[in-house]
């Protein structure tokens, strides 16, 4: 029986209450105060306890975090006195790409470590930018194993950071004539670091770097980051470096597997002075995703690199340029750049920026993707508001400015990724394929919105008039 | 006009049947303060039941305001607000509104559906219930302008609004349903009985189908099983030689649209010693239909099927129930080989039970895309007359119902809208704990108790009515006597989004919300 990737959560609750949806509004002038038949009570969910048990503490109102939305008290009021609202704060929560649904979808995830599931259909737009406006395909008969829902652990979403020989070479005795590079390889596609602009505490890294071991993934850091707290941690750590004296390096960085350092022109002596230095390192080399971004991989793959890490912003669109490509185009463009110059087995392709949902992983590897680097997911599933408090100096409302609890930290981030997990395990599983490797670039195993409507809408209503949204 | 001896469609009978619950919930309110003095004023004068009044009770009772039609009274000689002698009533805009619905299923759909069913007309308070905010597919589609000369001055009842399910002409039974629609499968064990039951009932005395879903076949549903579709699904719990005898239409469940690919999963809570009995399992154990079939890997073994049930029943109809991957058109190409009467594909927007939320987002094509794709490669492949090809998955409302028949479907397959009938709010906790809190997708004994059969039957019944009354309206407008007419007659739609800024200024505009989610 080979071994199976197991993701262990355990529920951890918020430490504050999230930001709810609803408040309430009571007409109390026409409540009889004493009705024995108050729907407060009656409240399936219990929502109304927690509240009253919230007043008597006197803190700030949780305004419904919990209510499931089934309107019973709003239809069964004896007086008919009870309504509800959004939460004002509800409507501030977020912005524009890191939507309050989103958060709270996250927040769910990093409790319970389950994947978000609902009844009744679909509730959200027909499609949108980036992107939702790709649907990822099903097949009606084959499936990765035949034991349906039971054989999903026999899925395998591990990818490689290391380079790969494009061909073997053999002796005249038919023995191996070529060194065949080092492996690293990881359980998820999916690896961390902390974002830029949301505080960073010692804690914080430590919970991130902590969660990186229990799930076998790697976590990118700046060694000025790190800590003593972090040494038992730092196989799992990938360190930015910029060159400098190699042979200094502090000892924590010899104990790391891979080191990513940036693109410049001694990029290729670099890179050469690492492997003879230690020549098992994985060597990535991380560039903003710009429109050059296609031809800097090219580049980057000829000089024998073994990954590239391209940093999107953190909505997942292209840097330095006034009209910036999202990731999922620009994913495209990359991966079919190296296809085209028969390099793309070579190199692995990891993207960071704009990666919010499980949904956005599985999309990005079909793009041409080889794994993602989640960022601002990280704090978000430490109960983090994105409210931007911090980046203007000020307190953080669920304290991550302060000192919180690692081993708490580290199961929250676990839950997350193991709901991630999941949710990759059903959309391969829908496929029909057990291996992330083989959805890289799997284009064809995905439905794109433009093209469904050219193809199925443009015989029936012609030519579209409304332009494509980015 | 004089009408021609034609087959009169008996319409079932229609009654108010009212909310189970004291505050329906509606787009105004009407709030009636201390200054009232009981006149009964305002009772005499709204001819909408707004302000009941009983005549041995004369305190004032609190408005019924979901009945209420709005601002638009103003102009009305008995716009309450006005000839309040005590100035003591005041009606505004209900403000729950922006917490109800979404970008699909609007609030204001949902108070519409809810109208109908109580009522069995159309909506008389002005709501936009025929479109959602989704902003593409049905919801971007219109009918075009109909010339006017060509309108058919035609009563309801002689215009057709029926489907036939064997095309096959294959020496089985002529199966006619009088609507272009039939119920989708839910379960006994995800959903009450009360509520299935409810539903066949409905389907007889509409003429029409429901389905029992993958739960076995309960005895409450025999005096009904001309108009039940046995389902087998890859679990197959529930299905024996007698519920394949039973059944008038017998469908295969192959994949379903809300969670393609990834079978069913019946948590523990719901699976009770009355649901364990039925499925021949054990109480409180999670059950799972595993996805796909084990005996199936290819077209000829889905043949082997189709055949097994052909035998055991030579009177039943054979359907098979498919998601929308890809090669949807290939697949009920597939299917009709096969020797299916009905291919029925399932979009990824709809469904009725608990699935992933990223498999309803993102796997598989919205129905919208499927219905057209798979309707011209059957025309191709010279089958299309042969086959019936029912659709479903986000098919909301009439008009959802008439685009996806102009689209090229024969008919539909209605779920959620069934069960939004039944006062369903859509907050989507289907499958947690104890189940729905409204009484509909549970089989916890007290929230399962929240609905009668009695009055399931005659929402839905009405729900269909007032649709009817859509269809028939639709129909008269392009001049056609019968839905069958109106299967793939897509130049009839236009999409807003390939329209001219001028000619999209003659449709109604999409609803903008506001929507929260």
């Amino acid at each position: 029986m080979p071994k199976r990737y197991h993701v262990a959560v355990l529920a951890s609750p918020p430490r504050f209450h999230a930001i709810g949806k609803y408040a309430t509004i009571e007409f109390k002038e026409d409540c009889a105060g004493s009705c024995r038949e108050c729907v407060k009570k009656k409240c399936v969910y219990g929502v109304f306890r927690e509240t009253h048990e919230h007043a008597l503490k006197m803190i700030e109102p949780e305004y419904l975090y919990i209510c499931q939305s089934c309107f019973r008290c709003v239809q069964e009021c004896t007086k008919g006195i009870f309504s509800r609202v959004i939460n004002p704060a509800y409507r501030n929560l977020g912005n524009n790409y890191w939507s309050r649904d989103i958060l709270h979808r996250l927040w769910y995830q990093a409790h319970f470590g389950k994947i978000p599931v609902s009844g009744a259909g679909y509730r959200g737009p027909f499609t949108g930018k980036g992107f939702d406006s790709m649907w990822t395909d099903m097949s009606e008969i084959v499936r990765p194993t035949r034991d349906g829902i039971h054989g999903r652990e026999y899925i395998n979403t591990s990818i490689e950071l290391s380079r790969r020989n494009t061909f073997l070479t053999f002796a005249p005795d038919g023995s191996l004539d070529c060194e065949p590079p080092p492996i690293l390889e990881i359980p998820i596609p999916v690896l961390f670091q902390w974002p830029e602009n949301i505080v960073k505490t010692r804690s914080l890294i430590l919970s991130t770097a902590m969660a990186a071991v229990e799930l076998g993934t790697l976590l990118f850091l700046d060694p000025e980051d790190f800590t003593e707290a972090l040494l038992p941690y730092a196989g799992n750590m990938v360190f930015r470096v910029n060159g400098g004296d190699l042979s200094r390096f502090p000892p924590f960085l010899q104990q790391s597997r891979m080191v990513e350092i940036s693109d410049g022109p001694k990029l290729a002596r670099l890179v050469g002075d690492l492997r003879e230095l230690r020549p098992g390192l994985i060597v990535a080399v991380g560039v903003p995703l710009t429109p050059e971004a296609p031809s800097t991989a090219v580049r980057l793959a000829e000089a024998d690199v073994d990954s590239i890490h391209f940093y999107a912003t953190e909505s997942g669109y292209e840097k330095h340029t006034a009209s910036p490509r999202f990731l999922k185009d620009c994913i495209r463009s990359v991966h079919l750049e190296l296809v085209n110059h028969s390099l793309r087995q070579k190199v692995n392709l990891l993207f960071s920026g704009g990666i919010a949902m499980a949904e956005h992983m599985a999309k990005a590897i079909i793009c041409g993707a080889d794994g993602v680097v989640a960022d601002t997911v990280l704090p978000v599933a430490l109960e983090c508001r994105l409210c931007s408090r911090c980046r203007e100096g000020l307190s953080c409302p669920v304290k991550l400015d302060d000192i919180i609890n690692p081993q708490w930290g580290k199961q929250r981030i676990v839950n997350l990724m193991g709901a991630w997990h999941s949710q990759l395990l059903e959309v391969m599983g829908a496929m029909g394929i057990r291996e992330a490797r083989r959805i890289r670039g799997e284009i064809g195993r995905s439905m794109h919105f433009y093209e469904l409507e050219r193809e199925i809408f443009g015989p029936i209503f012609g030519e579209r008039k409304v332009p494509e949204c980015a | 006009m004089e009408v021609d001896a034609v087959e009169q469609y008996v319409l079932p009978e229609t009654r108010e049947t009212p909310s189970r619950f004291r505050n329906p919930i509606g787009k105004y309110m009407i709030v009636r303060n201390d200054r009232c003095t009981r006149c009964g004023l305002c009772a005499t004068l709204c001819p909408y039941g707004v302000h009941p009044e009983y005549d041995a009770y004369s305190r004032a009772l609190k408005p019924r305001s979901h009945r209420c039609i709005g601002f638009s009274c103003r102009q009305n000689d008995f716009y309450c607000i006005q000839h309040c002698p005590e100035k003591a009533l005041t009606l505004h805009t209900n403000p729950i509104l922006e917490t109800l619905g979404d970008f699909r299923w609007t609030a204001e759909m949902l108070i519409g559906n809810w109208e109908m069913a109580e009522t069995g007309r159309l909506p008389l308070v002005d709501l936009e219930y025929t479109l959602g905010c989704s902003g593409g597919g049905f919801d971007k589609m219109r009918f075009r302008h109909p010339d006017p000369e060509v309108y058919l001055d035609l009563p309801d009842e002689v215009i057709d609004t029926g489907i036939d399910l064997n095309r096959r002409r294959d020496g089985r039974p002529d199966k006619r349903l009088s609507l272009p629609c039939y119920g989708g499968g839910m379960s006994f064990g995800s959903t009450a009985l009360s509520v299935i039951v409810g539903r066949a009932r409905a389907a007889k005395r509409l003429n029409t189908l429901t389905c029992t879903g993958e739960g076995g076949y309960p005895a409450e549903f025999i005096p009904y099983a001309d108009h039940v579709i046995t389902q087998v699904a890859t679990g197959l719990f529930g299905v024996r030689e007698e519920t394949i005898l039973f059944a008038p239409v017998v469908e295969f469940k192959y994949a379903q649209g809300a969670k393609p690919g990834l079978g069913g999963h019946l948590l523990g809570d719901k699976v009770t010693p009355e649901v364990a009995a039925m499925r021949g399992t054990v109480v409180g154990n999670a059950l799972f239909s595993p996805f796909p079939f084990h005996s199936v890997y290819s077209v000829e073994d889905h043949k082997k099927h189709v055949d097994w049930v052909k035998e055991i029943n030579p009177r039943a109809l054979v359907s098979v129930k498919v998601s929308t991957p890809t090669d949807v058109d290939m697949v009920a190409v597939g299917s009709y080989y096969a020797g299916a009467h009905i291919i029925h594909i399932d979009g990824s927007y709809g469904g009725t039970g608990a699935a992933p939320d990223i498999a309803k987002k993102n796997i598989a094509m919205p129905i919208e895309y499927a219905i057209p794709k798979v309707h011209r490669f059957l025309i191709q492949e010279g089958v299309r007359d042969e086959i019936c090809l029912i659709a479903s998955g986000g098919i909301r409302n009439a008009m959802d119902v008439a685009k996806a028949i102009a689209l090229g479907a024969n008919g539909v397959v209605i779920g959620t809208a069934e069960l939004v009938a039944l006062e369903c709010v859509r907050c989507g906790n289907c499958e947690s704990g104890r189940g729905c809190a409204r009484g509909i997708a549970t089989t916890d004994p007290e929230l399962g108790s929240m609905i009668a059969e009695e009055w399931a039957e005659q929402r839905i019944v009405n729900m269909y009515s007032a649709w009817r009354k859509q269809w028939c309206s639709l129909l008269r407008q392009y001049g056609l006597k019968s839905i069958k007419e109106l299967v793939g007659r897509t130049d009839l739609l236009v999409h807003l989004d390939y329209l001219d800024e001028a000619e999209r200024a003659a449709y109604a505009p999409s609803p903008q919300g506001p929507v929260i989610i």
